[in-house]
């Protein structure tokens, strides 16, 4: 893992070179990572990828191994230092709302625990329940066995944001709530991040969820962050081939680096056909070269009509799938793999598809549209 | 044979009605038979005359009833309700913890409650007697002590209040920790973490979420052992001797060596009736409770 980038003012959030584990099971390797104020930044992983674990060494659950590197938090380490000790808000997964307090009094909860005046308490209870648009004469006294799951989620999210922490962790709030609610809760989560200028770590295993709110998003596999970058970055420069398939779909092609063109290679793969890749420092003569290309960065042509300068590989449509806003047509190519070409769909009852299944066909995409993979 | 057993459950199948009856049918029964139909004929007798040699006369008074409003069996009817109340008390402190450790020890769980039973393997009776050969003059504890050289004469320990307490909490402490042990074991440990992130310190967080959390296993668990220790004689006659008679006795005594079967019935009726009163005004603060949390 390379060292932490230098960013100018101090990072609300540093691990450095963090390791925990559970018996001989590392959950968190050696992971380093700067988080900066007032950002959105997804831990994005499959489930055992180490996500929760990192957030659990924030939130004070978890501590690093003993010779396990440091936790910071505002600059400070906080490696021992129990939750209540750390200034941090967390919504659960589950919402952990307590079903024998009202919802006013499980907002409260926090705000006693710290000392709060009493005369404060009931206007910021309030004004927390409005921010994440909850009726205090509504809802206040309801008990939450009486809330719907959406209502719950914003309860908890009310009773966290009530503390005005520097830092809010989310672990997979969402989960359990339906699409089309959980579509707007990610527009309000984004919002309140932006207008409350509180930084939200946020663990997920939705890559479209990551996408669409993170400012920065870290890749996690294995116990190490695989990737750490903007959501543009991730998804149009995945480093390996894991973050390739596990953030959108991506089509692979591999071979041997054979002959430098300037300003690219040329590139040979086992069954014979070649493309060619935009020049790149980590490829030289005779290397194995493995790019990802994705699927709506493909075209399918005629196998005569591919345009001058274009990769193209030939096969035969094998499925067309109609998901609504695309079109994706899985291609099997001549040297027996799959490769998903994507489309617009521009109606299909109005200018039905020309492709159908056994038509011969080639995928063409431009030597830039490579994503060049570092071996794992 | 098969057939008439397919039968009868398809006959059953069809009549949900049926299929109650036949359900409650086997308990209904035992309880109307053991307990509704003697229960009554103690109402009846409690105000019938006493018979010369036991048994009842024809005949209706109150003066059973009455009778009971004398000094002495109110007396006793007071020093039952503390004895039992100190005794549910103890075990609650006694209990909780151990109930604590046992929702927490994860693969011990099993082996520790199995240990908590354990004592039901033997009679109650025959676990007294033990506890009077510990607690005598001459019993094990004392031959320890003289031994060590702490004491030089036994301690006097059978037939004090304290006995009579130690075997009354020894007998019910179960009754306490299984209760309260299946209401932690069902706590979600994701709300104490909830509770530490909102700055709960371990004594907030055993306050404000696990003990109003359990307060379902707390009320199961002290009426559990509040309740049969009002009617216990088995103990204070054992342990206590006759100085510390409790209600339960007094009955007892009616019904044998008195041979007073209307007034052993009498207050057997009043001790319901307290017991009654007791647990309803316990269950109306019980209910209050969580909602006005402070």
């Amino acid at each position: 893992m390379t060292a932490p980038e230098r960013t100018a003012p101090e990072p609300v959030v540093r691990f450095s070179r963090v390791t925990k584990s559970f018996g001989d099971i590392k959950a968190v390797n050696d992971i380093s990572f700067d988080i900066r104020k007032g950002e959105f930044f997804s831990i994005l992983g499959p489930s055992g990828c180490g996500k929760t674990t990192t957030l659990r060494l924030l939130a004070g659950f978890e501590e690093p191994d003993s010779d396990g590197g440091q936790v910071r938090l505002l600059g400070e380490v906080v490696n021992n230092k129990r939750p209540y000790e750390r200034n941090i808000s967390m919504v659960f997964q589950n919402y952990a709302l307590f079903p024998h307090l009202t919802v006013e009094k499980n907002i409260a909860f926090g705000l006693e625990r710290r000392k709060t005046p009493r005369q404060e308490i009931g206007p910021r209870v309030r004004k927390a329940m409005e921010m994440v648009r909850l009726d205090p004469a509504i809802f206040a006294k309801r008990q939450p066995a009486q809330l719907s799951g959406g209502q719950r989620q914003r309860v908890a999210l009310a009773r966290a944001l009530v503390l005005q922490p520097p830092i809010l962790l989310l672990d997979e709030p969402l989960g359990a709530i339906d699409l089309k609610l959980r579509k707007e809760m990610q527009i309000e989560l984004k919002a309140l991040n932006k207008q409350l200028g509180i930084t939200f770590i946020y663990v997920t295993h939705d890559q479209e969820e990551a996408l669409t709110m993170s400012d920065r998003i870290a890749v996690m596999s294995n116990a190490r962050i695989a990737q750490l970058g903007s959501p543009a970055e991730i998804y149009e420069n995945p480093r390996t081939a894991f973050v390739a398939k596990f953030i959108g779909e991506s089509n692979f092609f591999s071979g041997i680096a054979k002959r430098n063109t300037g300003n690219g290679w040329d590139v040979e793969s086992k069954t014979g056909t070649g493309f060619r890749i935009p020049a790149n420092p980590g490829v030289r003569e005779g290397s194995e070269v493995q790019i990802a290309v994705r699927p709506e960065w493909m075209d399918l042509v005629r196998p005569n009509e591919v345009p001058a300068n274009e990769n193209s590989a030939n096969g035969k449509v094998r499925e067309v799938f109609y998901l609504g806003e695309m079109m994706h047509i899985v291609v099997t190519l001549d040297e027996g793999t799959d490769v998903t070409v994507a489309m617009r769909n521009e109606g299909q009852l109005i200018k039905p598809l020309a492709w159908k299944s056994g038509d011969a066909a080639a995928v063409a995409w431009l030597p830039e549209d490579c994503q060049i993979l570092e071996s794992e | 044979m098969a057939g008439v057993r397919e039968r009868s459950l398809a006959w059953l199948h069809r009549r949900p009605q049926a299929q109650a009856w036949s359900l409650l049918g086997p308990g209904t029964f035992w309880l109307v038979m053991f307990f509704a139909i003697p229960i009554i004929i103690m109402l009846v007798y409690s105000f019938m005359v006493r018979g010369i040699y036991g048994g009842v006369e024809p005949g209706f008074t109150i003066e059973h009833y009455k009778r009971f409003f004398d000094p002495l069996y109110l007396r006793i009817l007071f020093r039952t309700f503390w004895i039992s109340v100190v005794c549910t008390a103890i075990c609650l402190l006694a209990g909780y913890p151990v109930a604590y450790v046992i929702a927490r020890a994860g693969r011990w769980k099993n082996l520790l409650l199995f240990l908590v039973v354990l004592p039901f393997w033997t009679s109650f009776l025959v676990r007294t007697y033990a506890m009077i050969f510990m607690l005598r003059d001459s019993g094990l504890i004392n031959a320890w002590l003289l031994k060590l050289g702490l004491i030089q004469n036994p301690i006097t320990m059978l037939y004090t209040p304290g006995a009579v307490m130690a075997g009354l909490v020894y007998g019910f402490l179960p009754f306490m920790i299984l209760p309260i042990y299946a209401s932690l074991e069902k706590l979600d440990l994701s709300l104490l973490e909830a509770a530490e992130v909102l700055g709960a310190k371990p004594a907030a967080r055993f306050w404000k979420v696990t003990l109003p959390l359990s307060m379902p296993g707390v009320v199961a668990g002290c009426l559990l052992v509040l309740i049969p220790c009002l009617g216990s004689f088995l103990t204070p006659d054992l342990l206590g001797g006759a100085k510390q008679v409790m209600i339960g006795n007094l009955v007892q005594n009616q019904f044998s060596s008195a041979r007073n079967w209307p007034f052993g019935s009498a207050a057997s009726f009043i001790l319901m009736a307290a017991v009654l009163v007791a647990v309803l005004i316990y269950l109306r603060i019980k209910d209050r409770s969580p909602l006005e949390e402070k």
